[in-house]
């Protein structure tokens, strides 16, 4: 068996951002800070997606977690970065919490799409709510880090700073949980339940875990996301918006916790390439390159990475 | 009681609409195991070639009641041109992979698809009014409804029982429902399980191509025009038990039925009634209200 | 792979040139943000994008009548960046980011959406950028906060609802009981309808309203809407809908008799009136979101570019075209007044944006005032008219014409509080 060289490989990414930030043009730091923040919702789609569940409706995590951001500033004048980020997390954690007893006795399609329809929901309410700009949305107040603001030219590199940090965080977390027998749970509970089951361990309870780790994680994402880009809408729980995640779900490929966050950053490129060289034709350029990779890189982008293991 | 009536009538034609949107996703999921996003673009392509050809026709000083024919011609010529190109093109290499990856392709064609159609016909909008307006109109009560109305419900009725009558009554339906049940027993029973598909593929998006055409005359043909119907018909099956055709019906029924008593009684909240209605049956009907039982494999 | 080639090579540039002073005559790089896909490309992105290109054209070649017959602004040529509006408000930040740090575009002139005006009017503020939005209809953007570097060329939707009270009430000459609406249930169909009531209760006291309907967004379907309406039997029918839903709407509307029934005023009408001139019967009241189209005063530049528009794309401009005209006229006459100012050297950012606050100036649309938002939010008059059809061809008829102070509030009131409380100055 060779060693696990995950968590050196993404503590050398992370200081690799660190390092490299400085020099990188400032449109770049920000195309990373959102990629970052995407690919922690789909660090958690990779988790469900490793015991066959697709959630159609991660989107509503997503959006949960950037309007807690959001409405403490807004309210209650909270800048403090890691403050608004723990709020997302809790919130999008804590309505997982309850919708999973709900949502972990579905499966396949059916889960996906009760999970479509829960964000609708939400989406319909938000659209309603005049209070919060309706489907204008409203700015989010620029962050703070323990009630220090950068200097305007580093605003976007410790914006970045923190997403590579909390990204790096997390990821190691959830490699860590992989690794744990309820974590090893997944691939059994996507092949056979009832086998799961007959070994003694409870497939549900497996089920809801995952669904509230994944729900933290979008809505920790969707904090940064509201964060970075500094207004928040109610597109952000429609459902081309949980499409979105999936598709670079599929593109990153299951194989690592890196990969989730190459996926956003490759998916990130693929659309603004496709803005800058073909304005009227953008989404054939992204249609396009999904079908290539599901044809010729059927494991994800994350297999160009993998050595061919000895047989 | 008035308003009863008007919700009734509402609701009927809604749900007409709805019924001929969505049937055809059914159908191709209870066959061939695929959601299938495309079909938002087979609506579309279906109304936009409605419009267009028509709309040539007509100025071509063809007389107007020969249009309703020309609308469904229309969407026969666009699909039999366009699904059998994609079903023998890019999907049949993709029937091993998992089920939400084929959703994922559908996805991508869509997206393609949408800019092709924006290609092909540009970003301004195409009209056919004439067959609206053409057969007059009748009242109920004090509220009048063009009888154009009617034969949208006509055209919800004949495709449903159409298509239970096929599949029940005829060689090609009964080995459908062969393969619907077991495409592996099916295949080692010596049916062409791919010319199956094949023909599935095209006449489930041959039924959202003429739900398209058939709206076309009703509304304005935009970009865009594919995307609403999706989820609104994903609603509608899955409420009725994805694959299952009684299902699709009773969905649209009820969609159509409650949407328009919201819009009549409580108009607040039909933005989100569809998905409410989705959340409450799939939360005591897991799923939906008719659905397979599948055997547990141990 | 070309496509990651460019991509490598433009981060490589983008990061090794550095900004040179630009020489007099050197081109000016201006960033164009206008829908060109999904469903609002039809009506407003794609005609605005056309005007765009007609004005930059023209401009470069110096054929733009008085007072803007000098080439490009003050003599420096226009390079057009074209970036479509879709994706929502994170694609958008992400698109402006780039055009401005990656692409080094001197300016921004664009945004129909109000969800992304909204977006990028702090983004453009952290990067010092001037963007200039052309049609966004929120009035919350410089009411909720003031600005340095963005300005709106346009009214806000609030002079929509306004004006449609004030012509309704004089058309129907003050004899309305009773209201109904059917708006879009997003922001701007809230925003118009909720205006729209406020003015009718205020302008004729007593009004009731017989149903609001507030149908999703591009749901195409109106049935049971329409039914509402009419069993409402309503003295005026408000509607904010616009593109393929308004046209949706008129075309299930007039069989069922709905024009007949109600006088409705579709306060974005202009957009469907060519298209659906066989459709929309007489009498319907008919606005353009301000002095355009149809509306527009018969002057020497609106005859210029409804000509130069027609002979060109085979239609006339529409709102949208004459908004992003405005736009980049507006920037022009900011731009060439800081020139003068400088002594004929090429002005920095700072110097256009002290010539472009309270600046007046002249468009296809008639006269524009920078006059609230601290100057940075223009006003102009507005009008309404009714449809009727001359010989076969779509006009309007009856029209009235709403000076600017009328129909927008003050300087630093809020446009609710200013409708609230009566329109006082």
């Amino acid at each position: 068996m060779r060693p696990d060289r995950t968590p050196l490989t993404l503590l050398l990414i992370g200081a690799a951002i660190l390092a490299v930030g400085p020099f990188a043009p400032q449109w770049t730091l920000f195309l990373l800070t959102v990629a970052l923040a995407k690919g922690l919702v789909v660090l958690g789609l990779m988790m469900l997606l490793r015991c066959g569940l697709v959630s159609f409706g991660q989107a509503l995590y997503y959006c949960l977690g950037a309007y807690a951001a959001g409405m403490l500033g807004r309210l209650y004048e909270v800048s403090g970065v890691f403050t608004l980020m723990l709020a997302g997390m809790a919130t999008s954690a804590f309505v997982a919490f309850v919708l999973g007893f709900l949502l972990a006795r579905y499966r396949s399609i059916f889960f996906g799409l009760l999970s479509l329809a829960i964000s609708m929901i939400l989406y319909g309410l938000l659209v309603k709510t005049e209070a919060l700009g309706s489907s204008d949305g409203f700015n989010v107040l620029p962050s703070t880090l323990f009630g220090w603001r950068p200097a305007d030219e580093w605003v976007r590199y410790s914006v970045l700073a923190v997403a590579a940090g909390v990204a790096v965080i997390a990821a190691l977390a959830v490699h860590r949980y992989l690794g744990t027998p309820l974590g090893r749970l997944a691939p059994a509970i996507k092949d056979n339940e009832i086998r799961v089951e007959y070994m003694g361990a409870s497939a549900r309870q497996a089920v809801h875990v995952k669904y509230v780790i994944a729900a933290a994680l979008a809505g920790l994402g969707g904090a940064l996301a509201a964060t970075t880009v500094g207004h928040i809408d109610p597109e952000m729980a429609y459902w081309t918006t949980s499409g979105e995640f999936i598709f670079i779900t599929i593109l990153a490929g299951t194989g690592s916790v890196i990969a989730p966050f190459l996926g956003a950053l490759i998916f990130g490129i693929i659309q603004t390439v496709a803005f800058d060289i073909s304005p009227n034709t953008w989404q054939m350029v992204l249609g396009a390159s999904l079908l290539a990779v599901i044809v010729f890189l059927p494991r994800g982008l994350w297999s160009l990475f993998r050595r061919r293991k000895a047989a | 009681m008035d308003q009863l009536v008007a919700v009734l009538i509402d609701g009927i034609i809604y749900s007409a609409w709805l019924f001929v949107a969505a049937v055809g996703l059914t159908l191709i999921y209870g066959v061939m195991k695929i959601v299938n996003v495309t079909h938002g673009s087979f609506y579309a392509l279906g109304a936009y070639a409605a419009a267009s050809i028509t709309g040539w026709a007509l100025a071509q000083g063809m007389p107007p009641s020969l249009s309703y024919p020309v609308l469904l011609g229309s969407a026969l010529l666009v699909t039999l041109v366009v699904a059998p190109l994609i079903e023998r093109g890019i999907l049949r290499f993709m029937y091993v992979k998992d089920e939400v990856v084929i959703l994922l392709i559908t996805y991508a064609l869509f997206l393609i698809l949408e800019d092709a159609i924006k290609l092909v016909w540009g970003v301004n909008p195409y009209f056919i009014a004439e067959p609206y307006g053409l057969l007059g109109s009748f009242d109920v009560m004090d509220l009048t409804y063009p009888y154009y109305n009617l034969i949208l419900v006509g055209v919800a009725i004949v495709c449903g029982v159409g298509l239970f009558w096929m599949l029940g009554h005829t060689r090609a339906g009964k080995l459908l429902v062969a393969v619907i049940h077991d495409t592996e027993v099916s295949r080692a029973m010596g049916i062409n399980v791919e010319r199956m598909y094949l023909f599935t593929f095209t006449f489930g998006s041959l039924l959202a191509a003429i739900g398209g055409a058939f709206t076309a005359p009703t509304v304005s043909v935009v970009p865009g025009l594919g995307i609403e119907v999706i989820v609104l018909s994903f609603a509608v099956v899955v409420i009725g038990g994805l694959g299952s055709l009684p299902g699709a019906a009773l969905g649209a029924v009820m969609v159509g039925l409650v949407r328009s008593a919201t819009i009549h009684y409580l108009p607040q909240v039909e933005l989100f009634v569809i998905y409410l209605v989705m959340a409450m049956v799939l939360a005591f009907r897991p799923r939906g209200l008719f659905s397979i039982a599948e055997a547990r494999k141990i | 792979m070309h496509v990651m080639k460019r991509a490598i090579v433009a981060v490589a540039a983008a990061a090794l040139v550095p900004a040179f002073a630009a020489a007099q005559d050197a081109p000016l790089k201006i960033g164009v943000v206008s829908f060109l896909s999904g469903a609002a490309a039809g009506p407003f992105g794609v005609p605005a994008r056309n005007g765009a290109e007609i004005m930059f054209e023209m401009l470069n070649a110096g054929k733009v009548p008085a007072p803007y017959a000098t080439k490009g602004f003050g003599g420096a040529p226009l390079q057009m960046n074209l970036v479509d509006e879709s994706g929502g408000t994170t694609v958008q930040v992400t698109e402006f980011r780039n055009m401005v740090q990656r692409d080094n575009v001197d300016l921004i002139i664009g945004y129909i959406s109000s969800g992304s005006c909204l977006g990028i009017a702090p983004v453009a503020e952290e990067l010092k950028k001037l963007t200039v939005f052309f049609d966004c209809g929120t009035p919350r953007i410089f009411e909720e906060k003031s600005y340095k570097y963005v300005f709106r060329t346009a009214s806000t939707a609030t002079m929509d609802s306004v004006g449609a009270a004030l012509y309704v009430k004089d058309l129907k000459k003050g004899k309305i009981k009773t209201i109904a609406g059917l708006n879009q249930n997003y922001a701007w169909g809230q925003d118009s309808w909720k205006d729209f009531e406020a003015s009718m209760k205020n302008l004729t006291p007593g009004v009731k309203v017989a149903t609001s309907q507030m149908p999703k967004l591009f749901a195409g379907q109106y049935n049971a809407e329409i039914s509402t309406i009419l069993g409402a039997k309503a003295d005026v029918v408000h509607s904010s809908f616009w593109d393929g839903d308004l046209e949706a709407f008129i075309l299930q509307a007039g069989p069922r008799g709905l024009f007949k029934r109600s006088t409705v005023i579709l306060t974005t009408g202009e957009t469907a009136m060519y298209k659906l001139a066989d459709r929309i019967p007489d009498g319907v009241v008919i606005g353009a979101r301000g002095p355009y189209g149809p509306f527009a005063p018969d002057n020497e530049l609106n005859q210029w570019f409804s000509k130069t528009f027609q002979d060109r794309y085979g239609v006339p401009p529409n709102y949208a075209a004459y908004q992003m005209a405005q736009a980049i006229l507006g920037t022009k006459a900011a731009w060439e007044r800081a020139q003068a100012a400088n002594g004929g050297k090429r002005p920095d950012t700072d110097q256009v944006i002290a010539a472009f606050e309270r600046l007046t100036f002249i468009s296809p649309g008639g006269k524009v005032e920078m006059a609230i938002g601290g100057g940075h939010q223009a006003i102009t008059e507005t009008a309404y008219g009714v449809s009727r059809k001359v010989k076969g061809k779509m006009t309007v008829a009856n029209v009235k014409r709403y000076p600017a102070e009328m129909v927008n509030p003050p300087d630093g009131v809020k446009a609710e509080d200013w409708i609230a409380n009566g329109f006082k100055k």
